[in-house]
C-alpha cells in the first residue's frame, strides 16, 4: 500500500541557516509516526512544509497521493481539508467563539445548504470528542491551556481527515493534562482510522502514542525505530534524549 | 562617513517598505477582482469602522465647526461680512477640514486597529491556520478591511460635515442670531460640486491609504509581541503621513482641474 505522507530528499534554508538536509520519511496509512528533535531542530519547518505554509528549497512531497509542489490553489485547498493540523500555539480565532472557531474550515469544503444542515451536529460531535461540548459559546481566552489545546485538536478534526499532524501537542501541559491529551489522539486515531504525524520531544506522549519514531538531528534523518528499540540504544546522539 | 553610511540606511529602508507596500497593494487588486466576496465580514468590519469611531468624529467636527466660526468671526466683523459666516465654515468644514480630521482620526483608530490585530494573528499563526482551513486569509482579513475603510472613511467625513455646521450655528447664534433653516439655506448654497466632489474622491483614497497600510504593517508584523505593538504604531505614523500627502496631492490636481 502506498505511504500517506512521503518526503525524499528535502532541503530547507533561511539564509545560512541549512535547517532540513535532505530529509527523508513515509507515513503509512493508520500508522502513528512520531518525530522527535532538539527544540530549534526545523520540526515546525518539517510541517510547515509538508502542509504548504512554507515554501521548500528542493525535494519531493507526495501527500495522499498527490505533489503537493504541483497543485494550484483549489487543489491544495482541497487536499488540506483531508489534512488536520495541530498548531503548536494552537492558533485558534480568538475574536470567534469556539462555535465559530469549529465551523471556519467548513467555510470553505461545505455547501450553505450543507452547512445550514450538518453544522451544528459536527461541531457538536468534534466537541464531543474532545469532551468540551460545554464550551461551546465560550471564547478561546476564557479557557485554560488543556482546554484551548482540546478545542484546537477538535478544530483540526471536523473535517475528518485522513491524517493528522500534530505540532508539540503536549507542549506547556501538566503531565496530568499531557496524558490525557495523548490519550485523545490515541482514540482519535482509532476512530477516525487515521495517520498521524506527531512532533515532540515529550517523551511520554511519544512512548504513549507512536508506533514509529525518526530522530531528527541537524537537520536529517538521524535513526529510525520504535520508540523501545530507541530507548536502548548506545549511540549517544540517542541517549541524549532519553537520559 | 558615519552619518553618509546612516542616511543610506534609511534611504534604503525607506524605498523597500514603498516598493513593498506598492506589491501589497497590487496584489490587493489582484484578490479583489477574483469572485466570491466574504461580503459578511465586509459588513462586520464597516460596522466596527463605523462604531470605533463615530462618536470622535461627531465631537471633533463639532468642536471644529464651532471654533472655526468663533475665531472667524472678528476678521469677517472687520470687513462687513459677517453675513458670509455661515459660507465660509461650510466651505473649509467640507473642503479640508472634515475629510482630514477624519482621516486622521481614523488613521489612529483605524490604521492602528488593523495593525495590532492582524499583527497578532499573525504572530499567533491565525492566518497560517485560516489558509489551512482552506480561506485565503488575504480576502478574508486584508480585502475587506480596506474596502471597509475605503467605504466608510467617505461616509464618516460626510457626517463630520454635518456635524460640524451643526458647531457652526452654535457659534454664530453665540454672538448674533440666525434661523437654523436661513443657516443651513447659507451653507449650502455656497457649495458647489467643485467642492463636493474633489473632497468625496479624496476621502476615498484617504479611506483606502488607511485600510492599507494598517493591513500591510499588520499582515507583515514580525514575530513577538513587540512586533505587534511595533506594527500598530508604525501603522499610526505612516497612515497620518500618507493622509497629508495625498491631501497635497489633491488640492494641485484639483486647481489643475481649475476646480478651485
Ligand atoms: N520564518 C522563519 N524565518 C527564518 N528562520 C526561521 C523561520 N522559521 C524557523 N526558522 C528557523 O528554523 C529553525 C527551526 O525552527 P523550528 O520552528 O522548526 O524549530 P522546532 O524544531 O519546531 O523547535 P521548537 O521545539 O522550539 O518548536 C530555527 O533555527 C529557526 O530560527
Ligand atoms: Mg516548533
Amino acid at each position: 500500500m502506498e505511504p500517506v505522507i512521503q518526503i525524499k530528499d528535502l532541503n530547507k534554508s533561511f539564509g545560512d541557516n541549512h535547517v532540513l538536509r535532505n530529509f527523508n520519511m513515509a507515513i503509512n496509512a493508520g500508522e502513528n509516526l512520531a518525530i522527535l528533535g532538539k527544540s530549534g531542530s526545523g520540526k515546525s519547518v518539517l510541517i510547515k512544509c509538508i502542509i504548504s505554509l512554507m515554501e521548500v528549497d528542493s525535494g519531493e512531497m507526495i501527500v495522499l497521493g498527490k505533489d503537493i509542489q504541483l497543485l494550484n490553489s483549489d487543489e491544495l485547498d482541497s487536499l488540506r481539508a483531508e489534512v488536520g493540523f495541530l498548531f503548536q500555539s494552537n492558533a485558534l480565532y480568538d475574536s470567534m467563539t469556539i462555535r465559530e472557531n469549529l465551523e471556519f474550515p467548513l467555510r470553505r469544503h461545505w455547501s450553505k445548504e450543507e452547512r445550514k444542515k450538518g453544522a451544528d451536529a459536527a461541531v457538536k460531535e468534534a466537541l464531543e470528542d474532545v469532551g468540551l461540548s460545554h464550551t461551546i459559546d465560550m471564547m478561546p481566552a476564557e479557557l485554560s491551556g488543556g482546554m484551548r489545546k482540546r478545542i484546537a485538536l477538535a478544530r483540526a478534526l471536523i473535517l475528518k481527515p485522513k491524517v493528522i499532524m500534530y505540532d508539540e501537542p503536549t507542549t506547556g501541559l501538566d503531565p496530568i493534562t499531557s496524558r490525557e491529551i495523548s490519550n485523545l489522539m490515541l482514540s482519535v486515531q482509532k476512530k477516525y482510522k487515521s495517520a498521524a504525524l506527531i512532533i515532540s520531544h515529550d517523551l511520554n506522549c511519544i512512548k504513549m502514542t507512536s508506533n514509529r519514531v525518526i530522530m531528527l538531528i541537524e537537520g536529517t534523518r538521524y535513526a529510525e525505530d520504535t520508540y523501545e528499540n530507541l530507548r536502548k540504544s548506545e549511540d549517544p546522539k540517542i541517549k541524549e534524549f532519553f537520559d | 562617513m558615519g552619518t553618509v553610511k546612516l542616511l543610506k540606511q534609511i534611504d534604503n529602508a525607506f524605498f523597500r517598505e514603498v516598493g513593498e507596500i506598492a506589491q501589497f497593494t497590487a496584489r490587493f487588486f489582484q484578490t479583489v477582482t477574483k469572485p466570491k466576496q466574504e461580503w459578511e465580514e465586509f459588513v462586520n468590519q464597516c460596522f466596527w469602522v463605523g462604531y470605533k469611531t463615530l462618536t470622535l468624529v461627531g465631537i471633533t467636527a463639532f468642536i471644529m465647526g464651532l471654533v472655526l466660526t468663533i475665531q472667524s468671526r472678528p476678521t469677517l466683523v472687520e470687513f462687513g461680512a459677517e453675513s458670509l459666516l455661515p459660507s465660509m465654515v461650510s466651505v473649509s468644514l467640507v473642503r479640508e477640514i472634515s475629510p482630514v480630521i477624519t482621516a486622521l482620526i481614523c488613521a489612529g483608530k483605524i490604521g492602528s486597529g488593523m495593525g495590532a490585530e492582524l499583527g497578532s494573528m499573525r504572530v499567533t499563526e491565525q492566518i497560517d491556520a485560516m489558509e489551512v482551513s482552506g480561506t485565503n486569509p488575504f480576502k478574508y482579513l486584508v480585502v475587506t478591511r480596506v474596502l471597509a475603510s475605503t467605504v466608510m472613511v467617505p461616509i464618516l467625513s460626510s457626517v463630520g460635515i454635518a456635524i460640524g455646521l451643526c458647531g457652526g450655528y452654535l457659534g454664530v447664534n453665540i454672538r448674533g442670531h440666525i434661523s437654523w433653516n436661513l443657516f443651513w439655506h447659507q451653507a449650502f448654497e455656497a457649495l458647489s460640486f467643485g467642492d463636493l466632489i474633489p473632497s468625496l474622491i479624496k476621502t476615498f483614497f484617504f479611506g483606502f491609504a488607511i485600510g492599507i497600510i494598517g493591513c500591510y504593517k499588520g499582515y507583515n508584523s514580525k514575530k513577538g509581541t513587540e512586533g505587534v505593538g511595533q506594527s500598530a504604531t508604525t501603522a499610526v505614523i505612516v497612515a497620518s503621513l500618507v493622509v497629508f500627502v495625498l491631501d497635497l496631492i489633491a488640492v494641485q490636481v484639483t486647481d489643475l482641474l481649475g476646480l478651485t
